[in-house]
């Protein structure tokens, strides 16, 4: 579904992607776990065609879409919830998901599709006509959440959702993610909190200031002697 | 002064308020979205002018037609100066792009000059708007009544525009975070360009019932209400469409009511503007009920 190949990015005069590849294939939930400013949410952001790669090619759906813009690749089911939620703090929680399904028809199906994030996150359905400013830092996350999936996305990537929530949070939010999985969105996950994602992930990649050092399965990766000193807080 | 004198300006007042509102509401949408003063603005406004004085004055067409015909066009060329001279800069520091629009300032100016002719022309009142009015000794114009109904029937279209459609909440969006916006499939260059089309068309709105009021019009006309509706979007907290009307009705409102109280100052009147503009930056930068924006 997504294939990354030799992706190069560089910002003025610092190159923060060298020669990256990375594949998710069809119903996948495909992990990233990396240290800060390993380049992980640059990926995403060349991948959603915010941030324009100097060199290298992305697919999607079998169609090369390197160097596409942003919300040509967003109205094609190529959706980014984006590290720091970015919800829009001056409309309401509705309006917040009304944009994230800008650009499909209004009607029924959009309608049903709103109750329906509302019935995932039912704080979000008591807090529907509040100022999304107001939400706390996990309601702003689930609202993130749901946002991205008013559009119906086909791949689904996720920048550090689970950044400054309460351990009960997290696994609600993972629990979320696999619920969207399980009913067919394809997952590309970034975390720092490795054991979380590589428990619900088929496959990781581990990054290491811009190149891809370790791939392999989920499990796999959290065996890993490196990746456990590394990421997963072990010795 | 008695109570039908003070009728009667209070009436003026908002009147000319509600000219500075309907300009100073495209400065402000600008800025809300681009964080560019749109030095043109008041130049485009010119334009919107000389538009309906063609349709009406040249081809004798009705009142309402020039104004419509006006609003359409001016919208127009509000996008094209955006496309042209401010889209290539979208990257560029913020300083180019407000130089830019200085330079779109004068281009327009004196365009104007060598199309139009510096000698201004006569823009004759429409009929329905030349009535006097008058009940219990207070005698008002009949476009000093039209005037402040006709924009408030234009901001409740505004403002239903801005919150009850989509493109209204991707306006809004878009004020806040450009980039996360894109991720929500919304093409920011053509919500730009609506907005200047908004703004653009408020201005001709503005600068038509401006020359009915004084009426005649030259190419230089633009400039005095651009920077004075310029400061009543800083009065209302520049950003803010509503905050804008209100700056608006306020500076007008004062303007009026400075000349009636103190006629002796009636000289210093279009220096008020400029008194009040530094007043708001000391003690409140962010406007009446301006709230602050991120960068
Ligand atoms: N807009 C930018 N301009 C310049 N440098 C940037 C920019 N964005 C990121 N960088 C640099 O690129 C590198 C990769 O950053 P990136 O944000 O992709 O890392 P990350 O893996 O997502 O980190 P984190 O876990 O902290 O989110 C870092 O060195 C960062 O400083
Ligand atoms: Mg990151």
């Amino acid at each position: 579904m997504l294939e990354v190949r030799d992706l190069q990015v560089n910002y003025g005069g610092i190159t923060a992607l060298r020669s990256v590849s990375l594949s998710v294939k069809q119903g996948e939930i495909v992990t990233l776990v990396g240290a800060n400013g390993a380049g992980k949410s640059t990926l995403l952001g060349a991948v959603c065609g915010l941030v324009k790669p100097a060199s290298g090619s992305i697919r999607f759906e079998g169609n090369d879409i390197t160097g596409r813009k942003a919300h040509r690749l967003s109205r094609r089911g190529l959706i980014l919830v984006p590290e720091g939620r970015r919800i829009f703090v001056n409309l309401s929680v509705t309006e917040n998901l009304i944009l994230g399904g800008y650009f499909r028809p209004k009607g029924a199906e959009l309608d049903q599709d709103i109750e329906k994030v509302f019935s995932i996150f039912p704080r979000l359905a008591e807090r529907r006509k509040q100022t999304a400013g107001t939400l706390s830092g996990g309601e702003r996350q689930m609202l993130a959440l749901g946002r991205g999936l008013m559009s119906r996305p086909k791949l689904l990537m996720l920048d550090e959702p689970s950044l400054g929530l309460s351990p009960l949070l997290v696994a609600e939010v993972f629990g979320v993610i696999e619920q969207i999985h399980a009913q067919g969105v394809t997952v590309l996950l970034v975390e720092q909190n490795a054991a979380a994602a590589l428990g619900v992930a088929d496959r990781g990649y581990v990054l290491e200031t811009g190149k891809v050092v370790l791939e392999g399965g989920g499990a796999e990766l959290a065996a890993d002697g490196g990746v456990q000193r590394a990421y997963l807080g072990m010795d | 002064m008695d109570g039908a004198q003070l009728t009667q300006q209070i009436i003026n007042g908002l009147t000319l308020g509600s000219l500075y509102g309907l300009i100073a509401i495209g400065y402000t949408m600008v800025y809300g979205i681009l964080r560019l003063i749109n030095f043109a603005h008041g130049d485009v406004l010119m334009v919107g002018c000389y538009i309906a004085w063609f349709a009406a004055v040249q081809f004798g067409l009705p009142w309402w037609v020039a104004l419509m015909g006006s609003m359409v066009l001016t919208a127009l060329l509000g996008v094209i100066i955006d496309q042209g001279a401010y889209r290539p800069l979208r990257r560029a520091p913020r300083i180019s792009a407000l130089i830019t629009a200085i330079g779109v300032s004068f281009l327009l100016e004196n365009l104007g000059l060598v199309i139009f002719g510096g000698r201004p022309k006569a823009f004759a009142r429409p009929e329905v708007f030349n009535q006097i009015y008058e009940w219990g000794g207070v005698r008002v114009l009949s476009l000093s009544i039209w005037v402040p109904i006709l924009t408030a029937v234009i901001l409740a279209g505004l403002l239903l525009i801005i919150y009850r459609t989509r493109v209204g909440m991707a306006m809004r969006a878009l004020s806040r975070d450009m980039v996360t916006v894109q991720l929500m499939g919304v093409d920011t260059n053509r919500i730009v360009a609506i907005t200047f089309a908004l703004g653009s068309a408020l201005a001709a709105a503005g600068g038509v019932f401006w020359a009915m009021k004084y009426p005649q019009i030259n190419p230089l006309m633009g400039i005095l209400p651009g920077l004075k509706a310029f400061v009543a979007a800083v009065l209302g907290g520049i950003g803010n469409v509503v905050g804008a009307m209100i700056g608006g009705l306020l500076l007008g409102m004062a303007e009026i009511l400075l000349v009636a109280w103190l006629p002796e100052l009636a000289g210093y009147r279009d220096a008020l503007a400029f008194v009040l503009l530094i007043g708001i930056l000391i003690f409140k930068p962010t406007g009446i009920i301006g709230q602050e924006l991120p960068e």
